[in-house]
This record gives C-alpha cells, sequence and structure tokens, in this order.
C-alpha cells in the first residue's frame, strides 16, 4: 500500500483521541495510522479463523437511537472478530421523551462499565452531549447530518486499496449534501488527505457556504463527472423527494441519477461508491449498481468491518494506556 | 413624617438631559426632589440617611423591556419573586414581561392576578405586555383597551409573530384607535421550519439546520407596508440582521412611527458562540454572523436601534441539556444587561451617556413611564455602579432559578453598587 503520510507503527500507535466523534480535526497521520491498522484487520476477516482476543474482556455497547441495520451489523461483528463483549440495545427516540432519556439512557449503561459505546442518534451533537456524560470511549455511528466517522474512513479504505493513494485523486459527491452525515465526513477526510473533491447536486439539496469547505460545486452531472477517479453517490431520502427539495423521483433520476451514460464522463477507470442502502432507480441505475466491473459497493460493505475492528482496538488502547 | 435621603459626591448621570457632573441628590418620600453639582454645599440638610457615592455613577435605574418570568405556569424556571431579585441585583428597577405565560395574558383578571403578585413582592416594578391574540394563536385580537386600562403596557404575541398580515392590519388599525403600541417578534416562520441556529457556514459544519437572515427582514419589510397603511404604533424587538436593522433605517427617514430594539447577545456574540454545539447559546433569532453583530452595534450607535432589552428567557438544565435541536431557545440576561451594554462605552462605540440611555430613558419614553430620568419629581428609581471595575461574569452568582447564560466566564467591566426603588434600597452587594 502507498501512502502520502509517514504511517506509525501500527502495533504500538497510540490513538491520541478518547472518542471518535468525528472526522474533523483528525490529522492526516491519525487517519493513516487508522487506515493502515484497518487494512491489516481486512486480512484477518478473509482468514478461515477470523477470531482474535485483541478485545478479550473488553464489552462493547452498540446503543442505537435511529433504525440501523448495517451499521450496527456491522460493528456488532467488528467487536466479536476481535473477541469482544458486544451488546446492542435499540432505543426508539419515537416512543420516550427524548433527550432526558439519550442521557439518563448513557447514564445507566456507564455504570455497566462498557470500554466502548457505539451511538447513533437523530440529532446532530447528540453524540458529542452522550460522550461527555460517560467515562468509556464513545465512538460516532451517525449523529442526524453531522458526521459518520467511519463511514468516511471506510470509504477512504475502499479507494486506497483500489488506487493505492488518496492524495491528487479527484471525488465527485453527488445528490443530497444537505442531509448528509456521510458527504459531511468524507468531505473532511478527504480534504484532509489531499484528494480534490467536487459536490453535485441541485441548489436545494446543497447546504448554505458548501464552497467554503474546500470543495468545487457542480449543479450538472456531465460537468461534475468530468475526469473523476470516483464518484460517491449519495442516498436520498424518499420524504425528501416528493415536491419539497426535488419536484420527483423522475426528474431527479433524469438529472441527478447516475447511469452508464452520466458515469462516461468520468475517467474511463473511475469506480462508483455508495453508501447504502440504495434507492435503485433514485440515484443511480439499478444494473449500473451491480456492475463489479464499476461498482465497488460489496467492498464498502467489506472494508467497513475492518475499518470498525480498527477503531475500537486504537480506543480501547488509547483507555490501557490511561 | 417625611423620610430624607441625601446622595453624596455621585457622578450623576442622566441620559435623558444629558446631564453628567459630580453632584448630589435628593431623595424625599420616594421622590427626586433636587439635584445638582452643588445642592449640599452650604446646607446643613437635615437628612434621615446619607448614601456616600465616592464618585462612582448615579443614574436612573435599568428599564429592561423584554423579560419572561414564566410565573405563572413553569415557576420551576423563573417566578415574580426570583426575577424581581435578578432583576435589583443587575440594575433592574423596572422591567415589562412577555405575556407567554400559561394562562396567557389575554385578560384582565390574569393581568390584575400577576399586579397583585408584583405587589405582594414589592421588589421591581412590574409590568407586562397584553398578548395581541387570544392564546397567541394569531387569529382573534384581546381586549386591548380594557386590558390598557388595567396596565397592559403594549401588546404582542410575545416570542411569536403575528403571521396573519390582516389580522396585524386590524391589530395595528385598532391599537390607533386608542394609541397603544404594538410590538413585533420579525420571523417568517416559514422560512425558519426547522431551523435552529443561523444558516451559514457553521451550520453546516455542525450539521445543524439553519434559518436564514432573511427570515427577519422579510416580516419587518412587511410590517412596514402594512404600518405604511394604517398608521399607530410599530416596535419591532430582538433585531438581529443587518438588513432588518437598515430596512428600520430607511423607514423612521421616511417618517414612519417606528422603533425597535435589540438584546444584548446579538451585539456581543456571534454566532460562533454556537460552535460544540452550546445550547445556552440557542436563541430565538439565532445568533447571527460577525457582519449583522457589527450591523447592530454601528445601529445602536447611529440611533436607528432605539433599546437595548435583556430578553430574559429562563430554562432550567432539563430544557437545556439536550441535543442542540432539542433544546429550548433562550438566554438570561437580566443580571448581565449593565456590564454588556457598558461593552459598547468600554469599546468606544457610545458614550456612556448614550449606552445607558438605551436602557433607561428610551424604554421609559417608549412606554410612556414617568421614571427612566433623573429630575426633581420623578420617582427615586436609582443605580449606583461601578462603570470601570473588572471581573468575571459567574453564573454561581445568578438569583435568576435558571443559569443558561452563554456569558459565563466573559470577563467585564461594571457592577452594580445599589439599586433603589423609590427611595428604598433593594440591592447592594454588602447587605
Amino acid at each position: 500500500m502507498t501512502r502520502t503520510q509517514p504511517a506509525p507503527d501500527t502495533a504500538l500507535y497510540r490513538f491520541p483521541h478518547r472518542h471518535l466523534l468525528g472526522i474533523e480535526g483528525l490529522s492526516a497521520t491519525e487517519i493513516t495510522a487508522i487506515l493502515d491498522l484497518a487494512d491489516a484487520y481486512v486480512a484477518q476477516n478473509r482468514r478461515h479463523d477470523k477470531k482474535s482476543d485483541v478485545l478479550r474482556g473488553r464489552t462493547i455497547i452498540n446503543l442505537f437511537f435511529e433504525n440501523s441495520t448495517r451499521t450496527q451489523t456491522s460493528f456488532e461483528l467488528a467487536g466479536k472478530r476481535l473477541g469482544g463483549d458486544v451488546l446492542n440495545m435499540s432505543v426508539s427516540t419515537s416512543s420516550i421523551k427524548k433527550g432526558e432519556t439519550m442521557i439518563d439512557t448513557a447514564m445507566t449503561l456507564n455504570a455497566m462499565h462498557p470500554d466502548v459505546l457505539v451511538v447513533r442518534h437523530p440529532d446532530a451533537g447528540a453524540v458529542q452531549l452522550l460522550s461527555e456524560k460517560v467515562t468509556s470511549s464513545v465512538i460516532n455511528a451517525g449523529d442526524g447530518r453531522h458526521e459518520h466517522p467511519t463511514q468516511a474512513l471506510l470509504d477512504a479504505l475502499t479507494i486506497l486499496r483500489r488506487r493505492g493513494r488518496l492524495d491528487g485523486l479527484t471525488v465527485a459527491i453527488c445528490g443530497d449534501v444537505m442531509h448528509s452525515r456521510v458527504a459531511r465526513s468524507n468531505i473532511h477526510l478527504l480534504t484532509t488527505m489531499g484528494a480534490r473533491v467536487r459536490v453535485v447536486a441541485p441548489r436545494t439539496l446543497l447546504p448554505a457556504a458548501i464552497d467554503r469547505f474546500g470543495v468545487d460545486v457542480y449543479h450538472d452531472m456531465r460537468e461534475g463527472l468530468t475526469d473523476c477517479d470516483i464518484v460517491m453517490m449519495l442516498r436520498l431520502q424518499t420524504e425528501r423527494m416528493r415536491g419539497t427539495f426535488v419536484p420527483s423521483i423522475r426528474e431527479y433520476f433524469h438529472f441527478f441519477g447516475l447511469d452508464r451514460e452520466k458515469l462516461s464522463y468520468a475517467k474511463e477507470d473511475a469506480f462508483v461508491m455508495h453508501p447504502g442502502p440504495m434507492n435503485r432507480g433514485v440515484e443511480i441505475d439499478s444494473e449500473l449498481a451491480d456492475d463489479i466491473d464499476r461498482s465497488v459497493i460489496r467492498d464498502q460493505v467489506e472494508m467497513g468491518v475492518a475499518v470498525r475492528m480498527a477503531c475500537l482496538d486504537l480506543l480501547t488502547r488509547a483507555e490501557i494506556a490511561n | 413624617m417625611t423620610k430624607r435621603t441625601a446622595y453624596l459626591n455621585a457622578r450623576l448621570l442622566d441620559p435623558a438631559s444629558g446631564l453628567d457632573t459630580i453632584g448630589g441628590l435628593l431623595v424625599e418620600d420616594g421622590h427626586i426632589t433636587d439635584i445638582g453639582p452643588d445642592i449640599f454645599k452650604d446646607s446643613v440638610l437635615s437628612v434621615d440617611q446619607t448614601v456616600e457615592c465616592n464618585g462612582l455613577c448615579l443614574s436612573p435605574g435599568l428599564f429592561d423591556m423584554r423579560v419572561q418570568v414564566r410565573e405563572t405556569g413553569e415557576e420551576h424556571k423563573e417566578s415574580i419573586a426570583s426575577a424581581s431579585m435578578a432583576a435589583a441585583a443587575g440594575g433592574v428597577t423596572a422591567m415589562c414581561c412577555l405575556p407567554n405565560t400559561t394562562p396567557v395574558i389575554d385578560d384582565v383578571s390574569v393581568l390584575e392576578y400577576i399586579a397583585r403578585r408584583a405587589r405582594e413582592i414589592k421588589s421591581v416594578k412590574l409590568f407586562c405586555y397584553g398578548s395581541l391574540t387570544r392564546r397567541l394563536e394569531g387569529k382573534e385580537l384581546t381586549e386591548m383597551a380594557l386590558l390598557a386600562e388595567t396596565g397592559a403596557l403594549a401588546f404582542t404575541d410575545g416570542v411569536k409573530s403575528v403571521r396573519d398580515p390582516l389580522v396585524l392590519r386590524r391589530a395595528l388599525s385598532y391599537a390607533r384607535t386608542f394609541d397603544l403600541l404594538i410590538v413585533q417578534h420579525s420571523e417568517e416562520e416559514r422560512l425558519v421550519d426547522d431551523g435552529v441556529m443561523n444558516e451559514g457556514e457553521v451550520a453546516t459544519r455542525l450539521g445543524l439546520a439553519g434559518i436564514p437572515a432573511i427570515a427577519e427582514v422579510m416580516m419587518v419589510e412587511r410590517d412596514l407596508r402594512i404600518l405604511s397603511l394604517t398608521g399607530g404604533r410599530y416596535h419591532a424587538a430582538h433585531l438581529s440582521t443587518a438588513a432588518a436593522i437598515d430596512a428600520i433605517r430607511k423607514a423612521k427617514r421616511e417618517g414612519l412611527n417606528v422603533t425597535c430594539d435589540t438584546a444584548p447577545h446579538y451585539f456581543a456574540l456571534n454566532e460562533s458562540a454556537v460552535d460544540d454545539y452550546r445550547t445556552f447559546a440557542k436563541v430565538s433569532p439565532p445568533l447571527r454572523s460577525e457582519a449583522d453583530r457589527r450591523a447592530v452595534v454601528e445601529g445602536l450607535a447611529d440611533g436607528t436601534i432605539d433599546i437595548i432589552a435583556s430578553d430574559h428567557a429562563p430554562h432550567d438544565e432539563d430544557s437545556k441539556r439536550l441535543p442542540f435541536a432539542q433544546a429550548e431557545f433562550g438566554i438570561i440576561g437580566l443580571e448581565t444587561l449593565l456590564p454588556l451594554t457598558l461593552e459598547l462605552y468600554h469599546n468606544g462605540d457610545l458614550s456612556l451617556l448614550d449606552a445607558l440611555g438605551k436602557i433607561t430613558c428610551a424604554p421609559a419614553q417608549l412606554l410612556r413611564r414617568p421614571f427612566g430620568r433623573l429630575e426633581r419629581g420623578a420617582p427615586a428609581d436609582l443605580l449606583l455602579f461601578d462603570p470601570d471595575k473588572p471581573r468575571r461574569i459567574d453564573e454561581s452568582t445568578f438569583r435568576s432559578k435558571s443559569k443558561n447564560s452563554p456569558f459565563d466566564k466573559r470577563p467585564v467591566q461594571g457592577c452594580v453598587i445599589r439599586t433603589v426603588v423609590e427611595g428604598r434600597t433593594i440591592y447592594s452587594p454588602e447587605a
């Protein structure tokens, strides 16, 4: 694997943060350290015996205030592969008085001495707030439209393993950037690592002042994809499709859905990413999504487990250091 | 028997008359009976009490025209008693309370109840707004004239805008019949949508839904159009954006009968105070950009903004220790109104008298109260303060039941030495 930053020795590396709340604020060295370790875990995950004892005796609690199958499963598997005890807790926010319960739940769980809390919450900043109330490490598994750091890390690992580098690549992030935590984390990560980032979306789906984030802004897919190395599609939430942010699914797909014709403007070997779950026929052509020559969506899922293993490993090491 | 108190060696500051001189002030039976540099020169005046001011500033007590006391309905956040103590500690001798209590102040009986409570507590002078529409629903007008007779100083739907232009038109028109003042929270709700802070780079980075700055000016401009049709007296509350202030500036130039105020957080902070999801900096309208903050200072300096009001909005911990989007809007301000207003003076933006005028005679004049000035015959509502003393704002000293201030630990200059209402000292730190 070629690197843009000198990688520290992964076995001895001490991650200098107690929590992983976002990509913003991480240095290129820190990001590289996580990716290097994750890369090693990809190999472990492909072995017949996938289990190690790095997290033996450690307790990881997945605390999800918002529905998730993929991310929760990915974290669960990551914890178990490292020999930790993993517990899943799903808290529906609609059935309880919000917020109060979040902190109450966190305090209750904290008293059970978990080592890592993996938290997803529908409100931006909620995971940070929770991290201030507990003594364990906290990993943000997505907070509102703020950040989803492990998604950006797994995307980066996917790109690295395909291209051998991040710096100098041109990545187009397309679709609902406004409501996307995946987009924000990816923008922070890719710009930190020296990639050139474009965002491509109708103006209603771009947040204010996005041009201040070191990205180039496009409103036309063909222009935005021209000479790109990677096309990153974002999920469009169904409730945002009907006449509020875009007039219709049909119109959205026509102008912003990814199909072979639009992809042809990117570099010949450009590949397609998507954080899932996909809306086939909304933001991405179904056939293209399944094309293993162009789409690396399944790679992303595999890298997800490895990246989360690396994060769990590094954060629990930091605790030993304490 | 007449009780006489002499204030000696004070720096007398009266923004209404422009008086700024070393001298004395005589209070008899709760009223100012003499004032000036020489009044105690040669007399062996027999007084019951003398207060040695040591050259510190003696000004009218502050009149905070925008306060939420939460009584009745949310007494766990604040009460008339606790708000009065906070006010007294902040040098505030009179305050006007928003009608968004439970029940709403939309009826004479509610107003009379609050007036009775205030009389019992017998501290700072407490006034109320009547709600403009019944139950703050924005539909039917309240009995404005009856409420005004009972003591309501003006009419507003508090933290809500009157959305329906027809309702506002009728309200202004009807209020004009009785020469009553309408106060509006100026914000186009549909543009606010689910926004929780100012729209822009900070909101995008934090992943928080933004409120565009134009939401304010759109409502102000609409209201000014209606005002130009109906006439009457219109006041835009807590303005926060350059565009809205500019709209008021133009309207004043054109001769419309319009006034406005702002709150200290709009000239002392900008949107960056929200960083790290600080819910104590969540307020409506939201803290704006640095350019807007500067425009607020400029509006105060050139007189476009007539008044500074604290916009005291107490909230308990449970309402603020939440993910940002779920937390309540509001900042407490009674106890920080003076030092934050003095920042304008210390920063060289306003003279000391001009800064004081925004929190004394200007609101008194707008709401037609006989206080807020140092003159013979006026009620002896006084504030003795040190304008320069450096200190840090410390939430643990707050008298308010709630502590939701983004100004905790902020270094400021100026502190209250004594607060006097109708000759009676209601606060002094030594006591």
